[in-house]
């Protein structure tokens, strides 16, 4: 690349300013977890820890904490389920509608979620209540696992397509049967991208605020819920900006495990 | 591939599996239908009836009215809804303020993003690429509400950007520059990260090519880089633009008394209690992104994706 000088320059202070505006923000609600100001004046006049021990004694966020971990891996399992199924139907074998269903299965993340919110509302209320169902946790999976189905879906499908059939090929012709082959061969071939697509499931199932409050049911709260019903609320502030804080360290986990995971550095695809 | 008879096998191959399962297995190879028909049958029972049917009953129920009187649905076709949406003046306005809203911040990502993804693509050796790479991604893994309660911090009275103006109340405070300052911190990744793998698919040689036939960078910039990653910014344009058109939370967290269309369909499903109403203001944003999608289909962003 010729650049001239100055123009290298240019765009490295345009780098370090974007990475600022990206990070400034999260490291303020790190530091403002130990702001002895309840109201977070800035800069900080005093230090304190007695956030972290208030939001550990906290019952009603480990409560949340809670569901939303219970939602979240309910959703990943129905996802991972139906997003591998999908993908080998739809790069193994040539039928009618394919372009359709792989459509319909980014679909729901195309739309704007409060679409899917409202839309699976209306069917939870017309539909499954008069039977008898009343919404609560089990339909807060429902409305996750509908929009978590496209990033196992589209993990699954790149390696399928990078695999080809021939491994399998050698399987059956080495007399091993369907499910053997499956069972031996492709899946610990898809394996790694089983977990990043669960991986990728989880997370935005974990984040979900839209149809999460749509879907739930009386007393379900997952954790954004809870953070968002207290956000308004002052006293509320010091702890919300704990579990923030913690939210944040959090998400380094991910990325680490998805490094460890694969060699692109993007661990998966969203 | 041949089918072959479990009878000839080697008794002593412990991964055999006799008796139903194998007959299960020949039988599933034999049947290509029934294969698909097991693989398909579960994903599409969920996707087109719950899902899709969901959509169904939601874009039908726009056609229905609410009693004035007793609350209750009328469950018959009329068109009442959406004249209501074309004809007054507070939806028109609303509207157009969320397509300006979701129009300026993805002009804003354009512009913060094309540089850093120059930087990382052409720039940065390729081991600092890959951590630049994985700091760009890393906060798309930070949850969506943290970020919007980061800036409301930020953007608090007495806050840090007040701090940084120099003085209580000199910063902008909630309200629509908020609003359209972080939408465009959350949706920013999602513009660095296409524009980025299409300059990385962009040869450098013919970036040479260029300032040996006399362009300057600026020139090259122009006539050469920016034809070319047309698609990919494009790409990153439906995420920040849909994402942008669908949000009510930062609205609420940041925007102070601004509302947008997801504030109205919010505000009608819950206090005023009129889901049809709700179901035929979400069919703006729902027809504005379609439109959007078909307009920009040939440009072939749609397999930047």
């Amino acid at each position: 690349m010729t650049l001239s000088r100055g123009a290298r320059w240019l765009l490295r202070g345009a780098m370090a300013l974007g990475l600022a505006f990206i990070y400034v923000p999260l490291a303020i609600v790190l530091t403002n977890s130990f702001n002895a100001d309840r109201t977070f004046a800035w800069p900080p006049p005093r230090w304190t820890t007695d956030w972290w021990v208030r939001a550990w004694e906290n019952a009603a966020a480990r409560e949340a904490l809670w569901t939303s971990v219970r939602a979240g891996i309910g959703a990943t399992a129905v996802a991972l389920l139906l997003g591998t199924l999908v993908a080998f139907a739809v790069q193994r074998y040539r039928f009618f509608g394919r372009d359709a269903v792989s459509l319909l299965v980014v679909l729901p993340i195309a739309l704007p979620g409060i679409v899917t919110g409202i839309a699976l509302d209306t069917a939870f209320r017309s539909v499954i209540e008069p039977l008898g169902v009343g919404k609560g946790l089990f339909s807060v999976i429902v409305g996750h696992a509908t929009f978590c189905v496209v990033v196992v879906y589209n993990n699954v499908l790149a390696r399928l397509r990078r695999l080809g059939g021939n491994l399998e090929e050698a399987s059956a012709d080495l007399g091993a049967d369907t499910l053997q082959t499956f069972r031996y061969v492709t899946f610990p071939l898809l394996r790694s991208a089983l977990f990043a697509g669960g991986l990728l499931a989880f997370a935005l199932s974990f984040d979900e605020i839209i149809v999460t409050t749509f879907t739930a049911g009386p007393g379900v709260q997952t954790l954004p819920i809870w953070i968002f019903n207290n956000l308004f609320r002052p006293n509320q502030a010091p702890v919300i900006n704990v579990v923030a804080a913690v939210l944040i360290v959090l998400s380094i986990v991910p990325i680490y495990l998805a490094q460890r995971l694969s060699d692109t550095a993007a661990g998966g695809r969203l | 591939m041949t089918v072959l008879s479990t009878v000839d096998r080697p008794a002593s191959d412990a991964t055999i599996a006799r008796g139903p399962v194998r007959r299960l297995s020949s039988w599933l190879h034999r049947h290509r239908g029934a294969r698909l028909a097991g693989l398909l049958s579960a994903p599409l029972l969920w996707l087109l009836v719950a899902y899709l049917g969901s959509l169904a009953v939601l874009f039908v129920s726009a056609l229905w009215t609410v009693d004035g009187f007793t609350g209750g649905l009328v469950r018959e076709p009329t068109i009442a809804n959406f004249r209501t949406i074309l004809t007054e003046e507070v939806y028109r306005t609303v509207t157009l303020r969320s397509l300006g809203i979701a129009a300026a911040v993805t002009v804003v990502d354009v512009f913060i993003a094309l540089p850093m993804a120059f930087f990382m693509a052409k720039v940065a050796s390729p081991r600092s690429r890959r951590l630049l790479v994985i700091a760009i991604l890393t906060p798309l893994w930070a949850s969506y509400l943290v970020k919007v309660y980061a800036w409301r911090v930020m953007l608090a009275n007495d806050g840090p950007v007040d701090w940084l103006f120099g003085g209580s109340g000199n910063g902008p405070g909630y309200g629509l520059p908020a609003i359209v300052l972080v939408l465009s911190y959350l949706w920013l990744p999602y513009m660095i990260l296409p524009i980025y793998a299409g300059l990385e698919r962009l040869p450098d040689s013919l970036l040479e090519a260029s300032a040996d036939l006399g362009g300057r960078g600026g020139r090259t910039f122009r006539s050469v880089v920016l034809p070319m990653i047309v698609p990919s910014v494009i790409a990153g344009s439906i995420f920040t633009f849909s994402l942008s058109l669908g949000d009510y939370i930062t609205v609420q967290i940041v925007g102070g008394k601004t509302q947008l269309i997801g504030n109205l369909v919010y505000a009608n499903i819950g206090a005023a209690n009129n889901l049809p109403f709700s179901a035929a203001l979400a069919t703006i944003p729902v027809l504005i992104m379609v439109g959007y999608l078909v307009a920009v289909r040939r440009s072939g962003a749609l397999e930047e994706l």
